[in-house]
């Protein structure tokens, strides 16, 4: 059936079944693949998107549930690849295999978006249902951090001198 | 510059360019001959070959031939050739090499090997090409080689203050002859400007802004969409399949049955369901009934294989060591250990230690892009074994291996699990049947997980003892493990005889280790990042804690002791390269960083210590960990030592690994593929629960510079940090966890 989908700003009309998964009309049909399958099932966060500016997980949202709602995915995160967070993972150089980092990016803007400055409990929250198998959870709070309270002047570590080089 | 011989194994091939460029194409297989066997060298006759490409544009474009699966090669190993090719980092461009072993020599992401065999060689390559370039100016400018110098990708000649970019060069150097590798002189190491500054992954801004450069990602015009169901017992065949049916379906434009091997690292038999769309295959497997013919392991279980282990391990370990059995590799018999623990005063322990199988589950999940058309076929696969894939490849095809093309894809994760190319069978063999249209196979969450190649169990019998002074005096090891006896299941998954060689290996006077065999076992088993040692190290730094303890000695102390003792003589082979010196230097430099002994903890929070020598890094590691009266477990925080050598080539992404590799490490804990019925109980993350952002520790990683040539580091920060958590969980507790996952002893996480 048809549907008229808001991604990115951009309205595009599929004609999709009404149980067919977001995540799927995102990659294959509007071939965004910058939202990733991972589980299928909403645990491991790799497919998440925003919905009306929430984080949701691709994977298990229904078309039927999306109606024009706006979808905003990685790829439409920030007009230049320069949203805070796109900057921070970069400097931080977060990523190991990267598979996951496009959820992980998606669910941190939703967060700063309700909370500017989130405490490590906040991030703990936000983040648990994104899974890095990589185990970068330790520069993903940097980075989210970093982004949170702008450029870091005083880089006392050489690694961030580094990535931001 | 002095016309060094050609030889025909070592050689630099120059091609001038259309526009002005050039390809410079190096054989360096020499250079690898002379490390074949050495530490670090990998298997197979190693030999490489690089390749890098100037453009008028001011470019360097550099080859990285070893696939990329996190581990951060594809931006090493050109950081490697650009500092001595003398060129900016910023004027690189990165292109990952297709599988061809023949042009770029061994192509694999495997064993921490890319580190330790490419180091020498990559510098060889970017100096010669340097050296080349310069021979090439100072034939035109017509002063002595000497007087020249390179900065920036641009050669200089201070007196005439001439200046020429190295592209400039190009239609000459093609001409000349180029020394050979092992003569080209190196940078001293003070002049590195890229080696061992921290460098940003090449695909880091891609994968921040989404682009499509995962081997999941990739299309081609017309292709289809392919699922494969295979039995939940293992290798199971067909015996019925509605697969008329099921080519009724809407999207679905052919479902067939393949008969497949009985080789479970290859085609298993199954039945694929191809269709228009990935959702479309995978909607109408909903509805594929499928019945399964008997299998003989069918009847196999975790269960079963505990019973047994335990009945085998106990009666072994009731007896002293006998000789190995006729065929049995890597035992091991120094000294009595019998006769040493009766001596008077000697205090014994005796223990019985697990690890249960668990999967790599690398994020992204399976998949591959065939074509097979006009006799050739072409894949795009997301393997760390590139080579064996061709082969894979050919034997589920039937195409030979000399009209096959494999285009290495960015993989979404490895950690040994993409090391078996089973889904480029299925992917070749689809492929075959609906040539020649193009097709990707795409395994689901599910598929992956009752399909692994799981980290083996293993299960341990324990005897050791202390004298009345405290000193280590005997170990034994009974390991009861899978066949068949020549299989890969020795030392979890590894080789046959690391076991024997396993510290405190020559640093007791009295070692035992032996093995007992369960059977043949009908579950897949493999390598999983830092195969053998992400095993033994929870096994024997566990076991070596519960001796200090026994002897009423600090645990680091007593490691330290033993480590400083005399290494007595191997009489049953080397020590496998260990160097205590070395561990030593990353335990006192661990202590010193956690300042260990010298906090006052409270209660229910406490540290453990352990250390291991894996994949050629030395790492030591101290948890510091919390326990509530519920059992409730939080990992406070973990430092690490590790010496890889005189270089961390990547500090920036060396210190990601090190961090990573631990969180990695205590996710293991609470993970287990439980086998009832021959088949995998576990589907997806919602039973075999990975660790989380809040359960994920701060990690601070230290290293020690020593002397010694850079080795890998995909691997070895992994282990240790198993048996450290435990040890912090006994000193915080009392409780000795000795078999895992965690939850089974009603720990959870805090």
């Amino acid at each position: 059936m048809p549907f008229t989908l808001n991604v990115n700003g951009k309205a595009t009309t599929v004609d999709v079944p009404g149980d067919m998964p977001l995540l799927w009309v995102l990659r294959d049909v509007l071939n965004l693949k910058g939202t990733k399958f991972g589980c299928g099932i909403g645990q491991c966060g790799a497919c998440t998107v925003h919905l009306r500016g929430r984080a949701v997980r691709s994977c298990s949202t229904p078309m039927s549930a999306v109606g024009n709602a706006a979808i905003t995915t990685i790829e439409g995160l920030s007009a230049n690849g320069n949203h805070p967070l796109q900057i921070a993972w970069q400097r931080l150089d977060v990523p190991q295999c990267g598979y996951c980092q496009s959820g992980q990016i998606m669910s941190a803007a939703a967060l700063l978006a309700t909370n500017p400055r989130p405490s490590d409990a906040d991030i703990n929250t936000a983040m648990n249902g994104n899974l890095c198998r990589c185990g970068t959870y330790v520069r993903i709070r940097a980075a989210i951090h970093e982004a949170a309270r702008g450029p870091v002047r005083d880089t006392q570590t050489a690694s961030a001198r580094g990535a931001a080089e | 510059m002095t016309k060094a011989p050609v030889t025909r194994r070592s050689f630099i091939k120059i091609t001038a360019l259309a526009g002005g460029g050039m390809v410079v194409a190096f054989n360096v297989d020499d250079v690898f001959a002379q490390r074949a066997g050495g530490p670090g060298a990998g298997p197979g006759g190693p030999q490489a070959m690089a390749f890098v490409k100037f453009t008028p544009d001011g470019k360097v474009t550099i080859i990285g031939k070893n696939p990329e699966v996190g581990q951060g090669v594809k931006t090493e190993l050109p950081m490697i050739i650009a500092d001595e090719l003398d060129v900016d980092w910023s004027s690189v461009v990165v292109e990952q090499a297709d599988a061809d072993q023949a042009k770029y020599g061994q192509q694999l992401a495997a064993g921490s090997f890319t580190t330790p065999q490419n180091w020498t060689p990559m510098r060889q390559v970017g100096a010669a090409v340097r050296q080349t370039i310069l021979a090439a100016a100072a034939a035109r400018w017509n002063v002595p080689v000497a007087e020249l110098t390179t900065a920036s990708g641009r050669v200089k000649h201070a007196a005439s203050k001439r200046d020429a970019a190295y592209v400039d060069f190009a239609a000459e150097a093609a001409k000349l002859p180029v020394p050979a590798l092992a003569t080209v002189p190196l940078k001293e190491p003070k002049d590195y400007k890229i080696i061992g500054t921290p460098k940003m992954g090449v695909d880091t801004p891609s994968i921040v802004t989404g682009k499509p450069i995962f081997s999941i990602d990739f299309t081609l015009p017309g292709m289809l969409y392919a699922v494969y169901q295979k039995a939940p017992v293992f290798g199971a065949k067909v015996a019925t399949a509605n697969v008329d049916e099921i080519k009724k379906l809407s999207g679905v434009r052919d479902a067939f049955v393949l008969e497949g091997g009985t080789d479970l690292t290859t085609l298993l038999p199954g039945v694929a369901i191809v269709a228009d769309s990935w959702y479309q295959a995978n909607q109408a497997r909903k509805q594929l009934k499928v019945t399964w013919a008997d299998h003989p392991t069918k009847a196999q279980s975790s269960v079963g294989f505990q019973v047994k282990a335990d009945e085998l391990g106990k009666a072994a370990l009731a007896q002293p060591q006998g000789p190995a059995p006729q065929g049995a590799p890597g035992w091991r018999k120094d000294g009595d250990v019998a006769a040493a623990l009766t001596q008077p005063g000697v205090k014994t322990v005796e223990a019985s230690y697990m690890y249960p199988f668990i999967p790599h589950a690398p994020l992204e999940p399976q998949n591959c892009a065939a074509q097979l058309k006009d006799g050739k076929l072409e894949l795009w696969a997301p393997t760390q074994m590139p080579g064996p894939a061709l082969g894979v490849a050919a034997g589920a095809s039937g195409v030979p291996q000399n009209a096959i093309t494999l285009h290495i894809m960015k993989t979404g994760g490895g950690f040994g699990r993409r090391l078996t190319n089973d889904f480029v069978a299925e992917a070749s063999a689809i492929a075959k049947q609906m040539s020649p249209t193009p097709i990707k196979l795409l395994w689901t969450r599910e598929d992956d997980m009752a399909h692994e190649f799981y980290r083996p169990a293993g299960y341990h019998y324990m005897k050791g003892g202390v004298d009345a002074q405290g000193k280590l005096i005997a170990w034994r090891d009974h390991h009861v493990t899978f066949g068949p006896p020549s299989g890969p299941q020795r030392y979890a998954g590894f080789s046959n005889i690391n076991g024997a060689q396993e510290f405190p290996a020559r640093f007791v006077q009295n070692y035992e280790f032996g093995d007992s065999i369960i059977g043949a076992l009908g579950v897949p088993v493999g390598a999983l990042r830092a195969p053998g040692s992400n095993a033994f190290s929870f096994v024997f730094q566990s076991f070596l804690d519960e001796l200090a303890h026994a002897a009423g000695k600090d645990p680091m102390q007593f490691k330290l002791d033993v480590l400083a003792s005399p290494a007595y003589p191997a009489p049953q082979g080397p020590g496998g390269g260990f160097n205590a010196e070395r561990m030593i230097g990353v335990m006192k430099l661990v202590a010193e960083k956690s300042e260990w002994g010298k906090k006052k903890l409270p209660k229910g929070t406490a540290m453990g210590v352990a250390f291991q020598f894996s994949h050629q890094g030395y790492f030591a590691e101290v948890a510091q960990v919390t326990v509530d009266s519920q059992k409730r477990i939080k990992v406070d925080k973990v430092w690490v030592a590790g010496d890889i050598g005189s270089q961390v080539i990547n500090p920036l992404h060396a210190e990601n690994l090190v961090q990573g590799g631990v969180v990695d490490g205590i996710s293991h804990m609470f993970q287990e593929i439980t086998i009832v019925d021959g088949a995998a109980v576990q589907s997806n993350f919602n039973n075999n629960p990975l660790i989380r952002m809040s359960q994920a520790p701060p990690v601070e990683a230290h290293w020690v510079k020593s002397n010694n040539n850079p080795t890998g580091l995909g691997e070895p920060s992994l282990p240790p940090v198993l048996p450290a958590v435990a040890n912090a969980i006994f000193a915080a507790t009392g409780t000795r966890v000795r078999s895992m996952p965690l939850s089974k002893h009603g720990f959870r996480w805090a």
